[in-house]
């Protein structure tokens, strides 16, 4: 997955640096090919594993090792990621090495986009789920836990939530019914709030465009 | 170190809480200190499984389901560590993940720890306004606050607490120390924290610092 080849490459092989290259938290890939294609970018898109989100010091480890990797072979490179719990190292980071990342703290903040606050204000224990949430559940939220444990797990860890919101990137009957399924797994009420690509799109599209930088009403 | 020690590390670390407890009590009868069974035993199974889990060798079930058997093992040590702690069981401390914020993991395991050197601990909780921490303050007067933030978003909630103290005039009667994951010790001086940690471990030492001062 850390492959520094490409995920999806408009441009021939050449000396001249190419245009513009974003690096991409995995939990987001299919969206960003999404907004690329629509965008008529002419880019390469490299993943890094959604798993380090786990573990925000290795989110910064892999985004530097993509960035040596391939930084030089770019005149752009943006970083498709939220802050993510590094709690700003990201962004020093990255200011060091002259690239750009799209604002916001978190994924579920980009997707709510200006309604994040009123969603966590009216009730904290909101617990968000995505479309890439709910396809992985099983290997990142419940991290492969051994059935033995996985109920006293689960009520351990969703203890106090309230509700389970999907932000839902794509309509999708399937992957409703499954987040229906998770939210009874964890003893939530779901309720299913279509968001499309949500801010993602516009605040991508204004960092690589280079045009008025968006801000989050986040950090 | 006592082989069954060993299987003390062991069964914490094996998530086997049956034998965990079962040798957790024969330690005791055996004669050894409670203190040694803390630190030696449960304390150094739970930080190596930190160590598994920050590089990536343990899961976070592991961690959760470990620090549940922590738990109940210190149950089962602390009256006898309660029987010939010195320290005054007096020294009150509250602790809480702030506003917002519904992860209490490590808000958790802070707590059992600081329990383990007498300290009163009383955990309000998780996703806890800052008024009904000013309340707690109010009426159990302690010498200490644990604040826990584990989202960027939801940190800016402790230094909203140590405004509310000082709007209160509670600041000079109570430290604060505040944690969580993406805490730092800059972040801690920036809001006017008195104290910092990024472990269990290093809580209770800081906690024990200041309790002291306080004193
Ligand atoms: C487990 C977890 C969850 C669990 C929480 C279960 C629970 N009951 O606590 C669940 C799945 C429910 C969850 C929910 C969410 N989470 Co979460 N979660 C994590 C994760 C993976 C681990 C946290 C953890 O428990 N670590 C293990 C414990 C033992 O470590 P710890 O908390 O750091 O505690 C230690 C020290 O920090 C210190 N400490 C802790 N507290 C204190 C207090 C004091 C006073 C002191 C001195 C020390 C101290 O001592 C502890 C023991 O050594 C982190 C990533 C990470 N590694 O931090 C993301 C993470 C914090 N979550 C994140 C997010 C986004 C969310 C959600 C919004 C996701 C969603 N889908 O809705 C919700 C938030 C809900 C809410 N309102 O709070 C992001 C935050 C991003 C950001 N910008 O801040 C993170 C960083 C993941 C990521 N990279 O994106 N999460």
């Amino acid at each position: 997955m850390n492959d520094p080849r490409p995920a999806r490459q408009t441009d021939q092989e050449g000396q001249e640096p190419r245009p513009l290259a974003l690096v991409v938290c995995g939990a987001l890939m299919r969206e960003v090919q999404k907004v690329a294609s629509s965008q008529g970018w002419s880019v390469d898109l490299f993943g890094v594993p959604a798993r380090h989100h786990t573990q925000p010091p290795q989110i910064l480890e892999a985004v530097v090792s993509m960035l040596d990797r391939i930084q030089r072979q770019y005149e752009k490179v943006v970083v498709v990621y939220g802050d993510c719990g590094t709690a700003g190292a990201l962004d020093r980071l990255l200011e060091k090495r002259g690239v750009s990342r799209i604002p916001g703290p978190h994924c579920y903040e980009m997707y709510a986009g200006a309604r994040y606050l009123t969603i966590t204000q009216d009730c904290a224990g909101t617990y968000f789920v995505t479309d890439h949430l709910v396809r992985n559940w099983e290997a990142t939220v419940l991290a492969d836990t051994d059935p033995k444990w996985r109920d006293s797990y689960t009520a351990t860890m969703f203890a106090g939530f309230e509700r389970m919101v999907y932000l839902q990137q794509e309509p999708n009957d399937a992957l409703e019914r499954k987040a229906l399924q998770i939210a009874e797994s964890v003893g939530l009420p779901l309720e299913v709030q279509p968001t499309g690509l949500g801010a993602l799109e516009e605040r991508l599209v204004e960092v690589v465009e280079g045009t008025r930088r968006t801000q989050s009403q986040l950090p | 170190m006592s082989d069954l020690l060993k299987s003390l590390q062991e069964a914490i670390l094996t998530i086997d809480e049956e034998t965990a407890l079962k040798v957790t009590q024969e330690l005791l009868d055996s004669g050894m200190e409670p203190e040694e069974i803390l630190e030696s035993g449960m304390t150094e199974a739970l930080l190596e499984l930190g160590r598994r889990w920050n590089c990536g060798e343990a899961f976070l079930p592991e961690v959760v389901a470990a620090a549940g058997i922590f738990e109940r093992c210190s149950a089962i040590v602390e009256p006898a560590l309660m029987a010939k702690a010195d320290r005054k069981v007096s020294d009150k401390a509250i602790i809480a993940t702030v506003k917002g914020d519904l992860h209490d993991l490590g808000k958790n395991i802070v707590g059992a720890m600081m329990k383990t050197v007498g300290l009163e601990v009383h955990d309000l909780g998780k996703n806890v306004p800052t008024e009904k921490i000013i309340e707690a303050v109010k009426e159990l007067q302690p010498k200490l606050i644990g604040l826990s933030a584990l989202l960027t978003t939801t940190m800016p909630e402790q230094e909203n607490v140590i405004k509310a103290l000082e709007e209160a005039g509670l600041r000079s009667a109570v430290k604060v120390m505040v944690g969580g994951a993406p805490v730092t010790q800059e972040w801690a001086d920036r809001i006017g924290a008195d104290g910092y940690a990024p472990n269990a471990p290093e809580a209770v030492r800081v906690a024990l610092e200041l309790t002291q001062v306080a004193a």
